[in-house]
């Protein structure tokens, strides 16, 4: 963005100006998540810096807390890992299923009553937590699946189906029909041409769906405070219990994780996003 | 001129229109059946729950159950005097029923919902009741206790005779009805609940206003910036959006935190002395800073998808035909983005006036929303009906705003990364 050369003094400024408050935003969205590493490794039991770390003494950093977050024996973060994953991918496995199979009837232009359809089945990524937990606490309860794994799973698959529905209606907005259509006309089943043809090409769009879903599932806090008992611990719950007990270096081990696992994802998603634009020829 | 038009046949010998018809239908329910599965799961375990709260909040059963001779015996009674003979023979009925059934102790609970000073009275009536003679009720039940001789708690009984009451939404409101029957506020000093809904409303108003002063300039920055350098600031909204919630929060608890970081840096500016550091936590502050960052993304990329189909031309042309860039903005560029405007005002406020676990934690007392109150009835007083209410006046809220965010922008258009 340079500016040209006849470009008068005060808008020069202005410029400048506007330049170092975007870069300002950046740092107030992007710094908070580069706290937690340094401290993760912290050596004493304290969550802020100590006069070691700030002289950059060695001693003053360890892996104490990294031991302590898979050694420790109090630590209920191996359980609280193994249910979080169990119940994230059976919840993304069936948001997926229902959700692109929803898509494909919604963006067909027969669909009677889009719109009013379409508001439910977005309605719980708009309804507040809060409420949906109440309302899937009365009906988990009474359908006896309140501190069950199968609960928490049905649970997520109600809050991740939205993100699924969302992101394949919009990749199949710019399907090209004919292809199926070829298809069919060379004597494949519907079936058949799904697998073949159009799920290949939506693929991008249901993998981010997906990727939506799992991530909505692996940080649910709210419904899982409503459902869990102690079995089903997860890890946004033992985050939860922990920030408003004890406040442990443990926990910042843990966030470290959580922050490269989100990295992770997103570079993910972005790949497949750049993927399906190329696919359909919108990238410059 | 031949009167007749042919009607076109199908190979069939079908008018065409028949066929196209009933080719259309099998197409609905084609498409119809392919989404009825996810509608049906989301109606049994989603839809009609919600409802079921809507029930829950209403329900008022419990008495009208307990005592059904005597409300069917006050059919008849105006509430002016104190009742005739059969009224309390028959409350003398109900209530050896449920003594038998040790459940007198609902009664007086859910009685004294109505009215404070059942308790005691209906202890004493159990333990009377046992040497009860046959006949005249009316004498014997008043003599046990000045208040049953009392016209007021007789009309407070009658009042928990209908099925169903809107009794737990007044108290939403911090309104109650008296004993005449009048809808009335509580007194200045307990009005809890309307505080947290203006609390809720301005923290959403002010954390929307916020995201909005904070996105715009970015959103633009990364619709003009060549793709290359745009990507990569990109990140830095993207990597917040895909990370925890919780992560988020600690991370502000540090940030916040007396001895933190922010504090640090305002001593060391000199801005505070070291030992008059303010409180940013537990606190509205806290609820402010924390949420704003963690609702900035859905600020931010909704801008953005609207100011990305903005042509840069349009500018050059508003200055071309002499506006100075601060005119060209305000009246070529400006009025572009008020879609993406609204989309990400809607959006961080329906979240923000929802929001939970950010305020639970950096809140305290006097940062807490609506929803903290709708969990506290949930998992302390267990009073199931009133948090039901209140989430329903929440939700009805938002639906509104959802209902607006249909029209202005269609739910269609909602864009994810």
């Amino acid at each position: 963005m340079a500016l040209p050369k006849y470009t008068e003094p005060h808008y020069r400024i202005w410029h400048y100006f506007y330049l170092t408050i975007c870069g300002a935003v950046f740092f107030f969205l992007i710094a908070p998540l580069f706290v937690i590493f340094p401290l993760s490794f912290n050596a004493e039991e304290f969550l802020s810096f100590s006069d070691g770390m700030k002289s950059l003494d060695p001693d003053a950093f360890s892996l104490r807390w990294y031991k302590d977050m898979i050694y420790g024996t109090k630590n209920p973060w191996g359980l609280a890992a193994k249910n979080s994953f169990i119940i994230a991918i059976f919840a993304t496995i069936g948001s997926v299923i229902l959700g692109t199979v929803a898509a494909l009837g919604l963006s067909s232009r027969h669909m009677p009553y889009k719109g009013l359809i379409m508001a439910v089945l977005i309605s719980p990524m708009i309804v507040p937590l809060i409420i949906s937990g109440v309302a899937i606490f009365f009906f988990m309860a009474k359908a006896g699946l309140a501190a069950t794994h199968t609960g928490i799973v049905l649970a997520h698959i109600i809050l991740g189906t939205p993100f699924v529905v969302i992101t394949v209606t919009a990749t199949l907005s710019g399907f090209d029909h004919s292809v199926t259509r070829a298809a069919a006309s060379l004597g494949s089943d519907p079936v058949n041409t799904f697998m073949k043809i159009t799920l290949p090409l939506i693929l991008p769009g249901v993998i981010s769906g997906g990727l939506f879903a799992f991530v909505t599932s692996f940080d649910e806090v709210v419904v899982v405070l409503f459902l869990a008992g102690l079995e089903n611990t997860t890890i946004p719950i033992q985050m939860w219990t922990g920030l408003r007990e004890q406040l442990s270096p443990t926990i910042l081990a843990v966030a470290t994780c959580l922050i490269i696992l989100s990295t992770l994802i997103l570079v993910t998603a972005e790949l497949l996003r750049r993927r399906s634009e190329r696919l359909r020829g919108i990238n410059q | 001129m031949s009167s007749e038009t042919k009607q076109i046949l199908t190979t069939d010998g079908i008018p065409l229109e028949v066929s196209l018809k009933k080719a259309e239908r099998k197409n609905k329910i084609k498409a119809f059946l392919l989404v009825a599965p996810l509608l049906f799961f989301l109606i049994i375990t989603y839809v009609f729950p919600i409802g079921d709260m809507l029930f829950r909040s209403v329900d008022d059963k419990m008495v009208t159950q307990m005592l059904p001779k005597t409300f069917k015996a006050m059919e008849s009674w105006d509430g002016q005097e104190l009742p005739e003979e059969e009224v309390f023979a028959a409350f003398h009925e109900d209530f050896i029923k449920l003594v038998e059934d040790k459940r007198e102790g609902k009664l007086s609970t859910q009685l004294n919902y109505t009215k404070n000073g059942f308790k005691s009275i209906i202890k004493k009536l159990r333990r009377a009741s046992k040497k009860f003679e046959e006949g005249n009720y009316k004498e014997q039940i008043m003599s046990v206790h000045k208040r049953w001789a009392d016209v007021e708690y007789w009309r407070a009984i009658q009042r928990r005779a209908p099925e169903f009451t809107g009794q737990k939404y007044l108290k939403g409101m911090d309104m109650y009805v008296n004993e005449e029957g009048k809808i009335v506020s509580v007194e200045e000093d307990r009005r809890i609940h309307r505080v947290l809904w203006l609390r809720t409303l301005e923290i959403a108003f002010f954390v929307t206003v916020f995201c909005f002063l904070m996105a715009y300039p970015i959103a633009h920055l990364l619709a003009t910036l060549p793709m290359k350098y745009s990507n990569l600031l990109m990140i830095c909204v993207l990597l917040p959006f895909w990370t925890s919630l919780l992560v988020r929060t600690a991370s502000w608890m540090i940030l916040l935190q007396q001895q933190g970081i922010v504090n640090d840096f305002f001593v060391g500016i000199g801005l505070v002395t070291d030992d008059n550091r303010p409180e940013m936590m537990y606190n509205k502050t806290g609820s402010y800073v924390a949420m704003t960052q963690i609702l900035l993304p859905f600020m931010v990329l909704p801008l953005y998808s609207v100011m990305k189909t903005i042509s840069p031309s349009l500018m050059r042309a508003g200055k071309s035909l002499g506006g100075t860039p601060f005119v060209a903005f305000w009246k070529v560029y400006f009025p572009l983005t008020i879609p993406g405007i609204g989309a990400g005002c809607l959006l961080v406020f329906i979240l923000a006036i929802g929001y939970y676990i950010t305020p639970a934690l950096v809140g305290g007392a006097s940062g807490t929303l609506i929803s903290n109150q709708i969990a506290f009835h949930m998992k302390s007083t267990l009073d199931w009906s009133f948090a039901s209410a209140m989430g329903l006046m929440l939700l009805s809220g938002v639906l509104v705003i959802y209902w607006l965010y249909n029209k202005i922008v269609g739910i269609d258009n909602i864009k994810l990364g």
